[in-house]
């Protein structure tokens, strides 16, 4: 059980439940979350969102949608672990049928030294031969001489996840509107401000890392969980999808542009047929990329401004960590309580 | 003092901007290196010089000069290119000039850096090439007009360490005016003591910075070893030789200790 928020003498409730009406801004998966635990716990909450229900203007939209708290700990601080492994229970509370059938790492012979090194770096595997591989995923018979199979993570196809929790919040007494975008500041009440990159306004620090990704289709190759192949500069993973589909992602360019360069879908492309030839003959069905909001620690932060709240800086680890976030903004808000490693008091 | 074209430096470790976890442990890994100079990528990193603003404010906030680099290039004229594109954007004529052969080894293309030197070095630009430890490759570039040198250890982010130190060794004693920069394979500090010891005036390296479990450690590590590295080379360090030779002085040692 997730436990870093202690109770602080003086701090007082900011707002008892059903009080005051709560608006969180954005609809990705920071806000998603937000709005889904503020209304199950009973305020009166609205969310909204600039895209329309396509999602198409949300980072969220592009996202891999790892739930892999244990590969993530390779480079990421141990707080993205703490919070990701608490979101874990939060995803399987809510959304049940989420699938966790683990994640599997493997190498090309030549990256074998970086193999060796991710492995030694992360916790939570067990060391697969080819053997082991091929019964746990048939596809991949023969194409690798080990893996590291990480059980207990998961993944979820942020397209379809993101309806679902906007589904719930309406289903728990929330309002959802779309082609909405107001400015924290035009909102009475208690604001929870999950923009992402558009809360530059407010918060200067934050950046964008560019993320890239490409759709394929396939029905030569059957994943049952996503495979991570060491590189030597980003996690790249091939993802499954409902319908015969990959997702090939992602690269974290600190660049502010959008596209695909050819470059990095030479990498990307090159990830899929390392991992099996027959993505060969795959259909590219999408190129995209996304904005991350990061800042400096690329690690995420909550600021409180009396009823302000801003939600940022989730970086490359939104679908991971934001049930976690929502849970520890709505302690704060219900009981007042501080966490001392992510949030900030203004 | 370290002498690059016409400016002088205290520090003795280059760095480059590349492969951190994070901007702040990037920022805090170069300042605990002490260096006063970091190499940027435009290609590699940036999606073709067009990286963030937000990116770029956080090297010019370490207050380092930039070394821009054209890492990542496979011929001459991607090479200029790169070069020129460099000089605008960071406004400085210094460029580490990188032609790459192979895919595999990140081996230079020496012919193609020697030709790409010749064309930068008359349009103005101060070149630090990344090259092999071949001594005519060396020559050339000098003949070309480079006043920095920079041979590798070892191919590029392999950590190996200096695998022909002979080599590097007469690199040294041949080009004794010119700057010489040992440039990538480094992997400890150890190595980079190395190539200080063997004369060497400074070293490139960012792998084994910014790959480490814990880089800003790594990084006051590499400080110290080229500190190190540096020290020994000027106190002078005694030469090797095949049998021991005693500290002590053996005349009027008991017998039963002088023969054992």
């Amino acid at each position: 059980m997730y436990q870093s928020s202690i109770p602080q003498r003086g701090h007082l409730p900011v707002a008892p439940r059903g009080e005051s009406p709560v608006s969180v801004i954005g609809a990705g998966i920071a806000g998603a979350w937000q709005a889904l635990l503020f209304a199950q716990a009973g305020h009166p909450v609205t969310l909204h969102e600039r895209s329309d229900q396509a999602m198409m203007l949300s980072t969220s939209h592009w996202a891999g949608g790892m739930l892999a708290p244990y590969c993530e700990s390779e480079v990421a601080e141990p707080i993205i672990s703490r919070l990701g492994l608490r979101a874990l229970d939060l995803w399987r509370r809510e959304l049940p049928d989420t699938p966790f059938n683990g994640s599997l790492v493997v190498a090309h012979a030549r990256d074998r030294g970086d193999f060796e090194r991710f492995a030694k770096r992360t916790s939570g595997h067990r060391r697969l031969d080819a053997r082991g591989l091929a019964e746990l995923e048939p596809s991949l018979e023969g194409r690798f001489r080990d893996a590291l199979f990480f059980a207990d993570e998961g993944h979820v196809e942020p397209r379809r996840v993101l309806p679902k929790l906007h589904e719930r919040i309406v289903a728990a007494g929330g309002t959802i509107k779309f082609n909405s975008e107001p400015g924290p500041d035009d909102i009475e009440g208690i604001v929870i401000d999950c923009r992402g990159l558009s809360a530059r306004d407010t918060q200067s620090e934050l950046r964008g890392v560019k993320g890239e990704l490409i759709l394929i289709e396939t029905d030569e190759v059957k994943l049952a969980r996503p495979v991570r192949l060491i590189h030597p500069r980003w996690p790249l993973y091939v993802i499954p999808r409902e319908d015969n589909l990959f997702m090939l992602g992602a690269t974290s360019i600190e660049a502010e542009d959008t596209g695909v360069s050819v470059r990095s879908a030479l990498e990307l492309l090159g990830a899929a047929y390392a991992v099996h030839p027959a993505f060969a003959e795959a259909r590219i069905v999408e190129f995209g990329s996304g904005l991350r909001p990061a800042f400096p620690d690329n690690l995420p932060r909550i600021c409180i401004a009396n009823n302000r709240i801003s939600v940022n800086g989730l970086y490359r680890h939104g679908f991971l960590i934001a049930p976690t976030l929502a849970e520890l903004t709505l302690a704060y808000v219900d009981q007042g309580r501080i966490d001392n490693e992510v949030m900030q008091c203004v | 003092m370290l002498k690059l074209y016409d400016r002088e430096f205290t520090s003795r470790l280059l760095v480059g901007s590349a492969l951190y976890p994070s901007p702040a442990i990037m920022q805090g890994a170069i300042r605990a290196s002490g260096a006063e100079i970091v190499t940027v990528s435009l290609r590699r990193e940036s999606a073709g010089g067009k990286t963030g603003d937000a990116f770029w404010s956080l090297i010019r906030e370490l207050g380092v000069t930039v070394l821009p680099n054209t890492a990542g290039c496979r011929s001459v004229r991607e090479a200029v290119t790169t070069a020129k594109l460099a000089r605008e954007l960071f406004a400085t004529s210094w460029i580490k000039l990188e032609v790459i052969a192979d895919n595999d080894t990140l081996q230079p293309d020496v012919v193609g850096l020697v030709e790409a030197a010749d064309i930068l070095i008359k349009d103005g630009f101060d070149v630090f090439p990344y090259c092999t430890e071949d001594l005519s490759v060396a020559l050339r570039l000098v003949d070309a007009g480079c006043k920095v040198v920079m041979p590798w250890a070892a191919p590029i982010g392999s950590a190996k360490g200096i695998i022909n130190p002979d080599a590097l060794k007469l690199l040294r004693d041949r080009l004794p005016d010119i700057t010489l920069v040992v440039d990538a394979g480094l992997g400890a500090p150890s190595h980079a003591a190395q190539a200080l010891e063997l004369g060497y005036d400074a070293v490139l390296l960012n792998t084994a910075i910014a790959k480490a479990a814990d880089p800003i450690a790594m990084a006051t590590a590499f400080r110290g070893g080229v500190e190190a590295g540096r020290a020994a080379y000027q106190a002078g360090l005694m030469e090797a030789r095949d049998f021991a030779s005693p500290s002590t002085p053996v005349v009027g040692t008991p017998f039963w200790h002088a023969v054992s």
